[in-house]
Order: structure tokens, then C-alpha cells, then sequence
């Protein structure tokens, strides 16, 4: 006890608090924390409530039997996944029509519970991509691996580090920096818009999980050489370099030159 | 001190050189002197070291541009040393192992993977390859910025036009030395930048494809081009460079530096300060500062992180792939050329919307910029030395032309970018390059006018300044209840660089025929000529005569009321402050019209 105390003051201390706190914090939320709904468990009274959810938020563009309308596609078959990405990223319910529905940056409009009824109403219209389960989302997965599938699968329109890139007539792929693991697997298994579907026929829900490792690792590990000018390419250095590299440069040798013997 | 190197005997700036001291130092200089006695008695070095070290240089920041040019050179020299320790330029592959944990148990290229080593293990390693990196690009800015400076004094001019072809050649190795380097990691970047050569290779008619197979040894991507790129990059290119800088800056010694115009400062010397020791201390200095701003960016900031775009593979390729900044233009050109340059003759393929931007660009601009100086020589039929330098406005045409030039130019550069300005303003990509695919007509002429005009304008503003003196912004009364300005004349110095320029006047084409009526062989080369020196200084400002000046003082006090007046109110306001004269507000500007004499040429027109 009293060598405890004494060690109270040891700089690793604070340290060690905290990394406690966080463990128990971290530990709580996770037991706690409400679980994705799954499709296949979908109670009766969960469909009827994303019924109503549906009439009175999407029918007006989907249409009453969500079977589509002119303005939007049918969403028979679309599966949950599909409804779970769009409701949960924002894009949906479609605020205007316009070039791309982007992610909302305020979050969804539906809370979860909300969002997992919706997508029980469209599972039960007919069999699709479900929501996929949460070990396959949470990282864990060959981080190597996945930044292969990365670079030969995606880096063409999100770039190589996952920061977004332009499709022609003002469509682009987002930056995927700030996207979870669930609607990285969602996107990859739905193709919203522009972007091709990678089901599991194509892309084994194991290389899934590889690649949102990548991206998450991607994330989080720290800079190497610096800050990253937001890891655009070569444009953003080149703009540096015409801008405060030249301009210390040349603020220098105006100084010198001022300071004549 | 300054110092005057006069380059031919019986000037009068003797006079001024009278008490300059030019003895050597006395004293023995102790052990640093005894072995450079040494030395000079075995080699007679000592006379070529003083001839050096007795050279002027003038001193102006914009001269420093060169400089930050040869010390990014001598940076990118030491640093790209350092890394060849490391790099291995061999596309054989082998599996990674290192620490990085993203690239672990991959297959890649050794010259992918000892960049990552150089990077993430080699100690020091990463700070020296970014060293390297951003003094290459900071390298080819001050190239430009140095060529600018260079063609918009007229510093090109006779006896200079060689180096200022030199110094082309070396701009353009330059360029092809920096796209080898971002193609030796052989990382998605690069091998992607390497693929697009391939294909500018390919878009040559009929010999194309050859040259291709021939460079690369086959197919694409084989596995001789990364140590024949190597090869060029830290052999061939770096040699040749060095070669020509040296001559550079042999041509700089013997012309001896341009000057701007100010007082005392002509065509036959060199106002400025010795190389030994004021300039040496301050451009030693200044290399110090280059390498030191160098290397805190790239201590800073992360350029090319090549373990992020990871190895090259041919079936990949990443959003924002786009060549470093000063191949930009190229890429831009190639991003705006219409697709319908591609077509199908005599069952080929001919690929000009690629082979236009990719191939002929860069040699016809540099052809351009290289036949300037002997165009303009014939324009104006000027065929004299220069040593000191036009300022910009006093060659409107030529400042306009050089604007227009760069004006061209960053419609290009922009292009290049124009994904990620559609990511980062959100529009439409297709948009972005009709709009710059207009401009790229466009804006050059706009840029031209314009930049006529304002040197047009700023010269009439030297003459008013010349005329009329300084307002003072000081208001006078005088017994009638009149108000005035009170204008300070410049001073003598101040006068001097407003002006002693020349404006050159259009020629006129000499009779085409003789008097037997027969056609002069030069008849259609002398048309020419009228016409171009019609469209170079048809507009001009003539810089003030003497004549003019003194008419301008005279009127300016030839109010016979005011005269006393005026003396009397400036010795009331600040007695004996300046000795400035009076110009009476709305009647001025009637009486002695600063333009009188530009509107005269204007009319010629
Ligand atoms: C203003 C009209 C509009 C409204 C309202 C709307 N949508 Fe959509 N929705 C669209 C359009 C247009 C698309 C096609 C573009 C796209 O994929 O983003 C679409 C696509 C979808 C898709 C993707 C279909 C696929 O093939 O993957 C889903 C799922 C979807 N909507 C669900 C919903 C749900 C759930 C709601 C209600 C909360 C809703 N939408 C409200 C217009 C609308
Ligand atoms: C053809 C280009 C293209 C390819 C290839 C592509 N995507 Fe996309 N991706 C898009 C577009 C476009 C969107 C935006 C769709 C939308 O807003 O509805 C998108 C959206 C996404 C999103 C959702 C982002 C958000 O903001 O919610 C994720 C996650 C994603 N993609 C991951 C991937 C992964 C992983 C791959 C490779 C397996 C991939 N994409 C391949 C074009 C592409
Ligand atoms: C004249 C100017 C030069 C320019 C503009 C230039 C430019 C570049 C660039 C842009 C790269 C990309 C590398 C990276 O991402 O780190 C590079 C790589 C490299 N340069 Fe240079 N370089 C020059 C001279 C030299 C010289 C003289 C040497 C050696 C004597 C050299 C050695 C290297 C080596 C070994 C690499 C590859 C290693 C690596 O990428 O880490 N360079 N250079």
C-alpha cells in the first residue's frame, strides 16, 4: 500500500488512470451498447412499423409498394443492407434530386431503431444483402491484404488513401475517412450509384473485412513523413511549393537584399 | 562599399573611383596566407582567385532567384547521394518484411522496396528523401522564376542570348530529370507516370511503338527500365546539368551581371559589390537559409509517401494521379486536347490528342522562348550590348507578350488539377475543362491587352511623377481663398530611373521596289518586319527629354500671381523643408498636359 502511494506521483501514473478509465469506459459501451439488427431476426411488429416508417418518409419517390416510381428506383431486392446504407449514411430520405445523393454531414435523419425497421420492411419485399454481422466490419482483418484489394479494386476512384476522387459530370467517390465499418461493408455489397457492386461472388466477405482494416488502419496511424496535405497527390505539393515554399524563399532573399553592407 | 568594374578605359565614373582603395590587404595572413602561398607558387592560382574575387555583383532579391536555383541543385545533388547508398534500382521482386505492417507479406519491386526501407528504417532516411524531393520541386520553381525574371528585364538581350539558351536546355533537362526520379520508386505513382511515357511513346506515328520496345526493353513495364532510368537519373542527367550550369555561370562571369538603370549604372560598368568578401558572406549566407527553409518543410510536411500508394502493380492506378508540379502543363495539355485528334487512317491509328500534349508541346515551347531574343533583335534592328536591365513597363509589348506566355501556361498547369478542383469545389470535371479549354484561347489574348495597358499607364504615371514632382498631399490657401497642392520634384537619383529608358519607334517598310521598278529580294521579309515593329511599339511612352522638363518647371511657375505666393506659403508651412513648386489645380492640367506628347505618337497611329 505504501509503496503504492509512493509511486502516486510516478509520471507513468496519470497515464496508467487513464488508460484505465478508458478500458472501463470502452468495456461498458460495448456491453451495453444496442446491437445492429439483423434482418433475418426481424420481428413482425419491426416490419409493420418500417411500413409505416416507408409511407409516410419514401413512397412519395418509391413509391407505395416501394416497387419504384419516376423518380427513384425499386427497391425490391435492394435487401437491407441497401436501406441501412443509404438511411444510415443520411442520403436517404433524398432531400432534392440532383446529381449524386451525398452522405449528410448533420447524420441520418432516423435514429437506429428507426433505420433497422425501415430495412426490415424492404428485407421482407424480397431476399438481398443483409446487414452484414459486426465482425466482419470491426478491423481485425490482414491489413496488407486489404490495401492490395484496395489498390486494384478502389484506389481508381477513391484514391490511395481512401480520400476521394471525381467521376465525370460533377459525381465523385467520397472520402471514406470518416465512414464505419458496417456501411463500408454495405457500400462494397450494394454499389450505390456510380459505384460497381462487390458481392460475395466477386469479393469474399473475408477480403471485406481486409479492406475496411486498410481503411481504418489508414485512419489511424500516424503521419510519417509529416503532415499529409490532405493525401491528395502531387497537386497539393505542388501548390505548397509555389506558395509558402517559394514565398520563405524569396521573403529571405528580399531580406537580404535589403540588408546592403 | 561600392565598387565600380568599369569594362572599358577613359570613362568618367574614373573620377568617381578616384579614392577607392584596390591594394591588396598588407599584413602576412598568417598560417591560412602561408598556404595559399603555397599553393600560388605552385600553381599561380592567386591571379584567376583575385580576378574572382575582384568580380561585382549588383544586388536586388530578384537576382537571388538563380541562386536558390544553384543551391536546391547542390541540395538535391547531396541528398540524391545519400539516398544511392540505399536504393536499389533492380525490378527484381521479392516479398516484404519490414516494419511497415500495411505492406507485410506483399510482393514488390527491390527498387519499391529499398525506397520504403530508405523511408521508414534507414535512420534519417525519410527526412533525407523529402529533403530531396522538395528541393527538386523548389529546385524548378526558382528555374522558372528565374527564367521570368531573365526575359521581362530583357536581361536576354545581346551579348546574352547563349546563355539564355543555355539556360533553356538546362530548364528542360531539368524537367525530364525530375518525372525519371518520381518514376524510380516504382510505386502506384510512378509506375503510372511510367506507363503514361510508355504511351506518349506510342502516340508517335509509325517510328513510336519502336522507340518504346527499344527503351523498355520490350514490353511494358519489363524489367530494364527502372536501372536505365536510374542510370540517366544519377549519371547521365546530373552530369550534363552540371556541365551546362558550369558554363552558365562561366557566361555570367564573362558578360558580367545586368544591373537595373539608376544613377551612375550603363551599358560599360558594373555597380554593385565584390564577390570577395561582401558577396560571398551574403550568398554564402543564403544558401544556409535554402537549405534550412528546405529542410524544415521537409521535416514538416510529407511529399510522395510512396509506402501509402504502395507497390506498382499494371492493373492499378489511383484517383488524383497526376505528375509533380512542373510536368503540370503537359498533363494539363493532354487533359484539355479534344478526343477527336484520334482517328483511324490507312488503318493506323493516329493518336495526336495525345501525341500533340505529350510530345510536341515541350519542343515547340522551348523553341519559342529560344528564337524570342533574335526575333525581337530584328524587330527592333537594335543590335547593341545591354548591360542594363529594361523595366517591364518600359517594354509594354514584350512584358505583355511574357504575361500572355504564362497566362497560357497556367491554364495548362490548372488543368492538370482539375480533379481535384472538382472534388474540392464541387463541380462538375466535365465543366471545369470546357471552361479551361476556352480560356486557354482566351485568356492569353486578355492577358496581352491588359498588360499592355497597365505598363502603358504606368509609364504615364513615371512621366507625371517626373513632370510634376510628388503630391505631398500638403493643400495651400492662397489670399483669394484658392487651394493648391503643394508638388515636390524628384530628385535627381529618383529621375534618373524614370527616365533613362529608350522607347523604340515602328519602322517603316523601305520601298519595295527600286527606281528601275524592280522588286527588292527583301521586300516580303521587310513587310514583315514594318508590320511586327508596328505591333510592338505602335503604343509607347516616350520617356521625358530634358527640354520637356524644364518647359515643365518653367509653366509650373510661370503664374505670374502665384509665384510669390507659393514661396511664401511653403515657407509659412514648413520653412525650408523643400524647395518644391506649386501646380494650380484645374488650369494644370489644361496648361502643360503631361500627355501631350504620347497623344501626339498615339495619333500617329
Ligand atoms: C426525393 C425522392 C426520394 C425519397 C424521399 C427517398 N428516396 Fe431513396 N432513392 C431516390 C433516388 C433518386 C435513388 C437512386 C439514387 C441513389 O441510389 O442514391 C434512391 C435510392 C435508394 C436506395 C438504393 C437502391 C439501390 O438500388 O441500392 C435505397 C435503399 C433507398 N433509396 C431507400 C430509401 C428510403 C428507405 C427512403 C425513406 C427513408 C427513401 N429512399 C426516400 C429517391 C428518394
Ligand atoms: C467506379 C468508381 C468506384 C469504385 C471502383 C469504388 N467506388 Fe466506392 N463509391 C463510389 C461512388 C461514386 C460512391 C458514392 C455513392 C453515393 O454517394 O451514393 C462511393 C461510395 C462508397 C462508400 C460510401 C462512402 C460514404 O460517404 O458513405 C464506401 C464506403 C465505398 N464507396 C467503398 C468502396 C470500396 C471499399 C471500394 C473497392 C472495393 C469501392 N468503393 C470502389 C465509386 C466507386
Ligand atoms: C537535377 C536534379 C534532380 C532532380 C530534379 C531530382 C528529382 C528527383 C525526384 C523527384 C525523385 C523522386 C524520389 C522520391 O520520391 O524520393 C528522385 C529520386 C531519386 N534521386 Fe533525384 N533528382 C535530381 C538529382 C539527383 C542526383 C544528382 C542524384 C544522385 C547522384 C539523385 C538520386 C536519386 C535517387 C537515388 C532517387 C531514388 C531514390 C528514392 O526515391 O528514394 N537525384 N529524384
Amino acid at each position: 500500500m505504501s509503496s503504492l502511494a509512493a509511486r502516486r506521483r510516478h509520471p507513468a501514473a496519470l497515464v496508467i488512470v487513464l488508460l484505465f478509465g478508458l478500458i472501463v469506459t470502452g468495456g461498458l459501451y460495448a456491453a451495453l451498447a444496442p446491437k445492429n439488427a439483423d434482418a433475418a431476426t426481424s420481428s413482425s411488429s419491426d416490419i409493420a412499423a418500417g411500413k409505416q416508417l416507408f409511407l409516410s418518409n419514401c413512397a412519395t419517390c418509391h413509391g407505395v409498394n416501394a416497387t419504384g416510381g419516376n423518380e427513384a428506383p425499386d427497391l425490391v431486392g435492394v435487401g437491407a443492407a441497401a436501406v441501412d446504407f443509404q438511411v444510415g449514411t443520411g442520403r436517404m430520405p433524398l432531400a432534392a434530386p440532383g446529381i449524386q445523393a451525398e452522405a449528410d454531414t448533420n447524420g441520418p435523419q432516423f435514429d437506429n431503431k428507426q433505420i433497422s425497421q425501415l430495412a426490415a420492411y424492404v428485407a421482407s419485399l424480397g431476399p438481398g444483402p443483409g446487414i452484414p454481422a459486426s465482425d466482419l466490419t470491426s478491423g481485425g482483418g490482414d491489413i496488407a491484404k486489404g490495401g492490395e484489394l484496395f489498390r486494384v479494386n478502389c484506389a481508381m476512384c477513391h484514391n490511395f488513401a481512401g480520400s476521394g476522387g471525381a467521376l465525370t459530370r460533377g459525381k465523385f467517390a467520397p472520402s471514406l475517412m470518416d465512414v464505419s465499418g458496417k456501411h463500408m461493408y454495405e457500400a462494397m455489397e450494394t454499389g450505390p450509384q456510380s459505384m460497381p457492386v462487390f458481392n460475395n461472388t466477386n469479393m469474399s466477405p473475408t477480403d471485406k473485412k481486409d479492406i475496411i482494416s486498410f481503411l481504418q488502419n489508414t485512419k489511424d496511424e500516424p503521419n510519417q513523413g509529416g503532415a499529409n496535405l490532405g493525401n491528395l497527390g502531387p497537386v497539393p505539393e505542388g501548390l505548397f511549393v509555389w506558395t509558402i515554399g517559394i514565398g520563405l524563399l524569396i521573403g529571405a532573399a528580399v531580406w537580404l537584399g535589403r540588408k546592403a553592407a | 562599399m561600392t565598387t565600380l568594374n568599369e569594362d572599358t578605359s577613359g570613362r568618367s565614373a574614373d573620377a568617381l573611383r578616384a579614392d577607392d582603395t584596390t591594394e591588396a590587404p598588407t599584413g602576412n595572413g598568417g598560417a591560412i596566407g602561408g598556404v595559399a602561398n603555397w599553393v600560388d607558387e605552385r600553381t599561380g592560382a592567386a591571379k584567376g582567385v583575385r580576378f574572382l574575387m575582384k568580380k561585382v555583383f549588383p544586388d536586388h532579391w530578384s537576382f537571388m532567384l538563380g541562386e536558390i536555383a544553384m543551391y536546391s541543385l547542390i541540395i538535391v545533388l547531396i541528398t540524391g547521394t545519400f539516398l544511392t547508398f540505399w536504393f536499389v534500382p533492380s525490378m527484381s521482386e521479392s516479398v516484404y518484411n519490414g516494419p511497415y505492417v500495411p505492406l507485410r507479406g506483399i510482393t514488390m519491386s527491390d527498387a519499391f522496396k529499398s525506397t520504403v526501407d530508405i523511408s521508414l528504417d534507414v535512420r534519417g532516411g525519410l527526412l533525407i528523401r523529402q529533403i530531396h524531393h522538395w528541393s527538386a520541386l523548389i529546385f524548378i520553381v526558382a528555374i522558372m522564376l528565374h527564367m521570368f525574371r531573365v526575359f521581362f528585364t530583357g536581361a536576354f538581350r545581346k551579348p546574352r542570348e547563349i546563355n539564355w539558351i543555355i539556360g533553356l536546355v538546362l530548364s528542360m533537362l531539368v524537367l525530364v530529370e525530375g518525372f525519371i526520379g518520381y518514376s524510380l520508386p516504382d510505386d502506384v505513382l510512378s509506375g503510372t507516370g511510367v506507363r503514361a511515357a510508355q504511351g506518349f511513346m506510342l502516340s508517335i506515328p509509325i517510328v513510336g511503338s519502336y522507340i518504346a520496345y527499344f527503351l523498355f526493353g520490350g514490353g511494358f513495364p519489363g524489367t530494364a527500365i527502372i536501372p536505365r532510368f536510374f542510370t540517366i537519373h544519377v549519371l547521365l542527367l546530373p552530369a550534363i546539368i552540371v556541365g551546362l550550369f558550369t558554363a552558365h555561370i562561366i557566361l555570367v562571369m564573362v558578360h558580367k551581371h545586368t544591373q537595373y538603370p539608376g544613377p551612375g549604372k550603363t551599358d560599360k560598368n558594373v555597380v554593385g559589390f565584390p564577390l570577395m568578401p561582401v558577396y560571398t558572406a551574403k550568398a554564402g549566407g543564403f544558401f544556409f537559409v535554402v537549405f534550412g527553409v528546405t529542410a524544415l518543410i521537409a521535416g514538416l510536411v510529407t511529399i510522395d509517401p510512396i509506402w501509402m500508394y504502395g507497390p506498382y502493380e499494371p492493373t492499378m492506378i489511383t484517383a488524383g494521379s497526376q505528375p509533380d508540379w512542373f510536368m503540370g502543363f503537359a498533363d494539363g495539355a493532354l487533359r484539355l486536347l479534344p478526343g477527336f485528334l484520334e482517328f483511324t487512317l490507312l488503318g493506323h491509328t493516329w493518336s495526336f490528342n495525345v501525341m500533340l500534349g505529350a510530345i510536341l508541346l515541350i519542343p515547340i515551347l522551348w523553341t519559342l522562348m529560344g528564337v524570342y531574343p533574335f526575333v525581337e533583335s530584328w524587330v527592333t534592328g537594335d543590335k547593341r550590348e545591354h548591360h542594363v536591365l529594361d523595366r517591364p513597363r518600359n517594354v509594354p509589348t514584350r512584358t505583355g507578350l511574357g504575361m500572355a506566355a504564362i497566362a497560357f501556361y497556367a491554364v495548362l498547369f490548372g488543368a492538370a488539377g482539375n480533379d481535384i478542383i472538382a472534388i474540392k469545389l464541387h463541380l462538375s470535371i466535365d465543366d471545369i475543362t470546357n471552361t479551361l479549354r476556352i480560356m486557354l484561347v482566351a485568356a492569353p489574348v486578355i492577358v496581352f491587352w491588359v498588360t499592355k495597358r497597365v505598363c502603358l499607364s504606368l509609364q504615364r504615371k513615371d512621366r507625371d511623377l517626373v513632370l510634376h514632382g510628388k503630391e505631398t498631399g500638403r493643400i495651400v490657401r492662397t489670399a483669394e481663398g484658392r487651394f493648391f497642392e503643394a508638388h515636390e520634384p524628384l530628385d535627381e537619383y529618383e529621375r534618373w530611373r524614370l527616365v533613362s529608358f529608350e522607347a523604340h519607334r515602328p519602322i517603316a517598310a523601305p520601298a519595295e521596289t527600286d527606281e528601275n521598278g524592280v522588286r527588292s529580294k527583301t521586300a516580303s521579309a521587310d513587310r514583315t518586319r514594318a508590320r511586327l515593329s508596328q505591333f510592338f511599339f505602335n503604343d509607347r511612352i516616350e520617356p521625358v527629354t530634358p527640354l520637356e522638363l524644364a518647359a515643365a518647371h518653367h509653366d509650373g511657375q510661370a503664374d505670374e500671381a502665384l509665384a510669390p505666393l507659393e514661396a511664401a506659403a511653403l515657407e509659412d508651412a514648413h520653412p525650408g523643408e523643400f524647395g518644391g513648386h506649386l501646380h494650380g489645380g484645374a488650369e494644370e492640367i489644361e496648361e502643360h498636359n503631361a500627355y501631350a506628347h504620347q497623344q501626339g505618337s498615339d495619333d500617329d497611329a
